[in-house]
């Protein structure tokens, strides 16, 4: 494939009109929150730094319209999709990215550290193939306390390069744990091509462990929802984890700060993947050729979004900060 | 002596049994572990092995592999499980067999389980319990006898515990495993086959009590761990000189019983702190602190600190045995303090 992608053809998956709608819904609602969050670091409304998802949202929104609200996912640096995408809303999402008193941390975490327990969210990680470990964990904890919940683990192709992962993966494989690792990779591990830290095979990892692997194009939500599916349905009828390797693109810098790319990352790159590969486009188009759904009906929904999303920020920068004594509060339970 | 002057909570009790050291952990994991299902082991070779120590033989036939968990050698990894079980409503107790392969895990226990409470605002708690071995003297030289406690008691969001006595282990570690946070469980390896009285009844210690081991008027020698006995040893040889020690156990290290190691400080005057991890920057320094800024006014000396030497623990025994403080160093350094040098 041109870019480089080798994902397969999406395969027919019968979700209905209202799921598909959902999908471009919640995709539109991760890139106008990340297009709002990168205007307030440019406007300095926002303290510190940010990792945008746009371009990827395909992959949170595919594999979290495979979970239910109670199934558990870890997320990390990058997590503001995998946030939105599980259920999380975008006042609160706003308030904690402000230091906000009603932020979903009460703004103790910040955009590295968004936790939802409400839905199944243990947590964004800002220790890249942190949570690998913990992924495993909550599968073990599931299945001890009977129930049938799955552990959806998020990683960048950055954290290939941790052995966490790679312990993590060898006891979910020997204990058949209720995990998918998800490797969403963006082809650059912050600053450096992956193919400068990543000798050999990706799928040749989980494929050692016996893992049941699959290797989908990151950019088409059908393809990654059809293939999240599969892996979320064995795992919850104890069949075992499951890898899932999306190629994807980060159409923005590693961070909101990096804004001269070129000495990493070709610009002509960078402009081929937002032209031709741009998640939301590609599935509108399918939408509308599908007669799913017609232009407005689809430029419908994305007023609805941004309506939401401007009164979300509205509250976020409304809404007061925490009283100076919680800094030490929540240290222990 | 007895080993335990004082049954748990300052308070004699009348029916106890001698059991060692090892026994008593065991005792309080199976009660756990029959009180709450939720608790339950992974580590490398705690099923039939009953690990290395032996100290958990038996566990794995009451409660079965699904509880008592052998696991690869992968200490970050089963930290890491430890705390998504723990994060999802289990009670993981995680055993790391050497202390100095804690250094394995550090990212799973010092950036995910002490800051995932505070990270998330409060809503996620981490109910875990490391349990892993502290103290040198077993000719094991320099990556199997560290006590390296202080590292973790540097993090806030952590507790850490040291027990000294079979007793105290027993209490603290029920304790432990009922906490919501998570909880460093320190045990000296050289203490596992030690005898002393446990109380019957199912009895807990709240973390965060210091524990007089021994009354006395002259000098307070502050004492964790391994460092319980030899203080309780230097203590009994200053008695013939005319000295009156008094030993203080803080128990755990977080949250630590400021008031207590203050107040003796304070009756005292005169204050040694003996702990067997290393000296620079450790335990010894930060009690020597708290002591100092607490009871300026009191203190006839400055508080006398003493830790393992600086060095890697070496093997040969004529170089081993000179790195952790011994009851003569400590009964002269408690001479020195109260003139009698």
């Amino acid at each position: 494939m041109e870019l480089g992608v080798q994902g397969r053809a999406a395969p027919p998956v019968n979700a209905g009109r209202e799921q598909w709608l959902q999908m471009y819904e919640q995709m539109q609602r991760i890139r106008i929150f990340e297009e709002h969050v990168n205007e307030l670091y440019t406007s300095g409304k926002m303290p510190g730094l940010a990792h945008l998802y746009i371009g990827e949202e395909a992959v949170a929104v595919g594999i979290c319209q495979a979970l239910r609200r109670d199934d558990y996912i870890t997320s990390t640096h990058r997590g503001h999709g995998h946030c939105l995408a599980k259920g999380a809303s975008v006042d609160r999402m706003f308030a904690e990215l402000l230091g906000k008193a009603p932020g979903y941390c009460r703004g103790k975490g910040g955009s590295m550290h968004i936790a939802d327990p409400e839905t199944g969210n243990l947590g964004a990680n800002a220790i890249v193939g942190g949570s690998t470990a913990i992924a495993a964990g909550a599968a073990l904890s599931a299945r001890m306390r009977g129930t049938d919940l799955v552990a959806v683990c998020f990683f960048g192709d950055g954290a290939l390069g941790q052995g966490l992962l790679y312990e993590a993966m060898n006891m979910a494989a020997l204990w058949k744990l209720p995990v998918i690792y998800v490797c969403e990779h963006n082809r650059y591990g912050e600053y450096t091509p992956a193919q400068e830290a990543a000798a050999g095979d990706v799928r040749a990892r989980p494929a050692a462990w016996g893992i049941p692997t699959d290797e989908v194009n990151g950019q088409d939500v059908r393809e990654v929802y059809a293939a999240a599916l599969h892996h979320v349905e064995r795992a919850r009828r104890s069949g075992g984890p499951g890898f899932l390797l999306c190629h994807t693109y980060r159409f923005r810098g590693h961070h909101v700060g990096d804004i001269n790319r070129s000495y990493y990352r070709p610009t002509e790159e960078e402009e081929r993947w937002s032209r031709e590969r741009d998640p939301i486009r590609l599935l509108g188009l399918w939408l509308i050729q599908q007669r799913i759904a017609d232009a407005p009906a689809l430029e419908r929904i994305e007023q609805q979004v941004r309506a939401e999303i401007t009164s979300g920020l509205e509250f976020a920068l409304n809404a007061p900060y925490p009283t100076p004594a919680e800094v030490t509060e929540d240290v222990y339970a | 002596m007895s080993m335990l002057s004082e049954a748990p909570g300052g308070v004699r009790r009348a029916a106890a049994r001698d059991l060692t050291f090892g026994l008593a952990i065991k005792e309080a994991l199976a009660e756990e572990m029959r009180r709450d299902p939720r608790v339950f082991i992974i580590g490398e070779d705690v099923a039939e092995a009953g690990t290395v120590f032996k100290v958990l033989a038996g566990l794995v036939e009451e409660f079965g592999r699904e509880r008592v968990i052998d696991s690869p050698i992968s200490e970050a990894g089963i930290t890491g499980i430890g705390v998504g079980a723990a994060m999802t409503g289990m009670r993981p107790v995680v055993d790391i067999m050497f202390g100095d392969f804690i250094t394995l895990a550090m990212d799973q226990v010092v950036n995910q389980a002490a800051k995932i409470h505070y990270m998330s605002g409060g809503k996620l708690n981490v109910p875990l319990v490391v349990r892993t071995t502290m103290g040198a003297s077993r000719r094991s030289a320099a990556q199997h006898s560290q006590s390296l406690y202080a590292w973790v008691a540097h993090v806030p969001g952590l507790k850490v515990v040291l027990p000294s006595t079979p007793a105290d282990a027993k209490g603290l570690l029920k304790s432990a495993i009922r906490d919501d946070n998570p909880v460093i469980f320190f045990e000296d390896k050289m203490m596992y086959q030690v005898k002393g009285p446990v109380p019957e009844e199912d009895y807990t210690i709240p973390l965060g009590v210091a524990d007089l081991k021994r009354a006395g008027g002259d000098v307070t020698i502050v004492a964790t761990s391994s460092m319980v006995h030899v203080a309780l040893q230097a203590a009994g040889r200053l008695e013939g000189d005319g000295i009156s020690a008094e030993v203080l156990d803080p128990r755990t290290l977080v949250p630590l019983d400021r008031e207590t190691l203050i107040a003796s400080a304070q009756k005292t005057g005169r204050v040694i702190v003996v702990d067997e991890g290393y000296e620079q920057y450790g335990v010894t320094a930060e009690i020597a602190s708290v002591i100092a800024e607490g009871a300026f006014d009191y203190l006839d000396a400055p508080v006398r600190r003493m830790g393992a030497m600086n060095v890697p623990v070496p093997f040969s025994p004529v170089l081993e045995d000179q790195t952790v403080p011994t009851a003569e160093a400590v009964a002269d350094a408690a001479r020195t303090l109260c003139g009698r040098a």
